[in-house]
């Protein structure tokens, strides 16, 4: 715990983390030092984990060429005699009156936008936190962070009893707000505070005659950006991954998310066995261009938590 | 008030300013965190002690009682209660540690100089972070599903049947949420190992260590906070244990019942049995559960802190 609550940062290191220098491989690796821990051996543990996190995606882009028979007959580690990548991805869409289309849209929504929101959310707090005294202000951080400790999933049916009282279930606002609200951002971005933002920039603008809030969106935000990136990923794939809060909120089906739609699509099978085909491709659609995306935008990611203080 | 009137004037410009500030910047954020988080909470106990009653025969609908301890003592009374725990702690007991170790493991190594293209894998083991649960449940039924699987069919060449959804169904899910969730701690401890000043390991091998002992005690005691969080984190996840075994019982005979885990209980309850008191009493339960076990490991932590 006392790391969660501390968030004085180290001193600066010399060198940044993340660049990963070429290290004294040359010399450890050498004849004396056992057989498992040469080069060759050392690599090949970690081929091995590779191979395991690979399979199940191998298997995914294969599945996304096949015809439901295929599916069901053959190696799921071997291409389609045919490819039927482009008659699949059109039923997706066309399928129950393009549902699929729908519920896309919908989990940009939530996972963009809320995102976007909890991430303004957190680095306000966060960089008020950290910037200013106030009364109380380590007990109000400390309920913040006890926050982080809640599970996620003991909230959501409360929170449903409440947004019924409010007559907002089944609304897109049920899984939105709850989605802007992230205790583990503002315990990240007051991290990102203390160590990127030096209090004398934020008194030069002060003395300049900037407002607070003026100051915080032309100075701390823009010094913020690499932390609030960091923040907007987690929120990001958060959401995403977040299955228990719309099955909770939602039985419109014009609002679920894909997960959720996959999920019905999933527990319909015997009733229509070709939506076996659909959950396939559905999932293969909106994973892999994910997968794509942030290839080049998970060295950010992790900038951002070595430079967040998370150690 | 007015001895020196402009400096205290500014100065209680200032002030309120400051105010303003950070009731414009913390507040937003404040009001929705009371409003998603500790009301809810506040509302959930509140809701724990009361149970609905019907008088008569029930023509004037059900009626608030104070129930004061009822539902408690009705859920710690609950087969269904007692087991869904059950099964969420030794599915914890099991991937905690085995994701914490194959973490540190696969970060030590990485971090050790002595792979090959150490980009390139932490890139590849990250990958799966972005894959929903719920898709990576999905996956992997099929890829667990006999006749569909060619895991399965590779298992039976060398005539050993594997059922990876009867007995062994725990582990397969462990082996799910492992598998989502390895590349992302690989990379927290990763970034941690990074941050190790590279003098000090320097001067443990000018000092004869071996890459052994570099790694388990001049690295790892440096990470230890990074491992410290990352644990805490997984073991709250693994307690809200709900996607994957959503997922896994939608293959034909499967021993997933509706209230497998004390999520799927509390949803089962609230919207099966409409019966939202006692569904409030068991996420009570779970968010008492996670505290207990966050103050448990936050003391063990410490404790090995101190020594």
């Amino acid at each position: 715990m006392t790391d969660l609550l501390d968030t004085e940062r180290p001193p600066r290191r010399s060198e940044r983390p993340g660049a990963a220098g070429p290290g004294p491989g040359r010399r450890a690796a050498r004849d004396s030092s056992p057989w498992w821990l040469r080069r060759s051996a050392v690599t090949a543990l970690c081929a091995i984990a590779g191979v395991y996190t690979l399979l199940p995606l191998v298997w995914l882009l294969f599945a996304v060429t096949k015809t439901l028979p295929e599916l069901y007959s053959g190696n799921g580690f071997s291409p389609s005699a045919g490819f039927h990548v482009f008659d699949n991805v059109r039923d997706l869409f066309t399928v129950d009156g393009g549902r699929f289309g729908r519920w896309m849209l919908n989990t940009a929504v939530y996972a963009v936008g809320g995102a976007l929101a909890a991430t303004l959310l957190s680095v306000a707090a966060g960089y008020a936190f950290d910037k200013f005294q106030f009364r109380g202000k380590e007990k109000w951080y400390a309920l913040v962070i006890a926050g982080v400790l809640i599970p996620n999933t003991a909230i959501v049916i409360p929170l449903y009893l409440m947004m019924a009282n409010a007559q907002l279930t089944d609304t897109m606002w049920s899984v939105f707000i709850p989605l802007i609200v992230n205790p583990f951002g503002v315990y990240l971005a007051r991290a990102y505070s203390s160590g990127a933002i030096p209090d004398e920039l934020l008194e030069a603008a002060r003395i300049d005659g900037a407002g607070e809030i003026r100051t915080f969106f032309s100075v701390g935000l823009r010094i913020m950006g690499p932390g609030a990136l960091t923040i907007f990923l987690i929120q990001f794939i958060g959401i995403w991954n977040n299955f228990f809060l719309p099955m909770v909120m939602l039985t419109d089906n014009d609002l679920f998310t894909v997960a959720q739609g996959l999920f019905t699509w999933n527990s319909a099978v015997s009733q229509n066995p070709d939506y076996t085909r659909m959950v396939v491709v559905g999932s293969a659609v909106t994973t892999i261009p994910l997968l794509l995306l942030f290839i080049p935008l998970q060295r950010h990611w992790r900038a951002g938590l070595a430079e967040g203080g998370v150690k | 008030m007015a001895s020196s009137t402009t400096p205290s004037r500014s100065r209680s410009r200032i002030r309120r300013q400051r105010r303003n500030g950070v009731l414009l910047l913390l507040g937003p954020f404040f009001l929705l965190f009371l409003l998603t988080y500790l009301v809810p909470l506040c509302y959930a106990v509140g809701l724990s002690f009361f149970r609905e009653q019907f008088s008569g025969i029930g023509w004037d609908g059900p009626r608030l009682v104070f129930a004061w301890f009822d539902n408690y003592t009705r859920a710690l009374t609950d087969s269904a209660f007692l087991s869904g725990v059950g099964r969420v702690l030794l599915y914890g007991l099991i991937y905690v540690p085995l994701l914490i170790v194959l973490a540190i493991t696969l970060a030590l190594l990485l971090d050790s100089a002595l792979t090959y293209g150490r980009r390139f894998f932490q890139t590849l083991l990250f990958l799966p972070h972005i894959v929903p649960g719920l898709i990576a449940s999905l996956i992997w039924l099929y890829l667990y599903t006999p006749g569909l699987s060619p895991i399965v069919d590779f298992f039976s060449w060398f005539g050993w049947n594997v059922d990876f959804l009867d007995d062994g169904i725990l582990l397969s899910m462990v082996n799910i949420a492992v598998w989502g969730a390895l590349g992302f701690n690989i990379v927290l401890i990763f970034v941690g190992l990074q941050a190790v000043p590279k003098s000090t390991v320097d001067a443990a091998r000018i000092d004869g260590a071996g890459e052994l002992r570099i790694a388990f005690h001049v690295k790892l005691p440096q990470v230890l906070p990074t491992v410290f969080v990352a644990t805490l984190f997984t073991i709250i996840g693994s307690l809200q244990l709900y996607t994957e075994p959503m997922i896994l019982r939608t293959s034909g005979e499967s021993p997933i019942d509706n209230a497998w885990t004390p999520n799927m209980l509390a949803y089962t309850s609230a919207f099966n049995s409409n019966d939202y008191h006692y569904a409030a009493t068991v996420s009570v339960l779970i968010a008492l559960l996670a505290g207990v076990l966050s103050f448990l490991v936050t003391r063990f932590a410490n404790r090995r802190a101190m020594r």
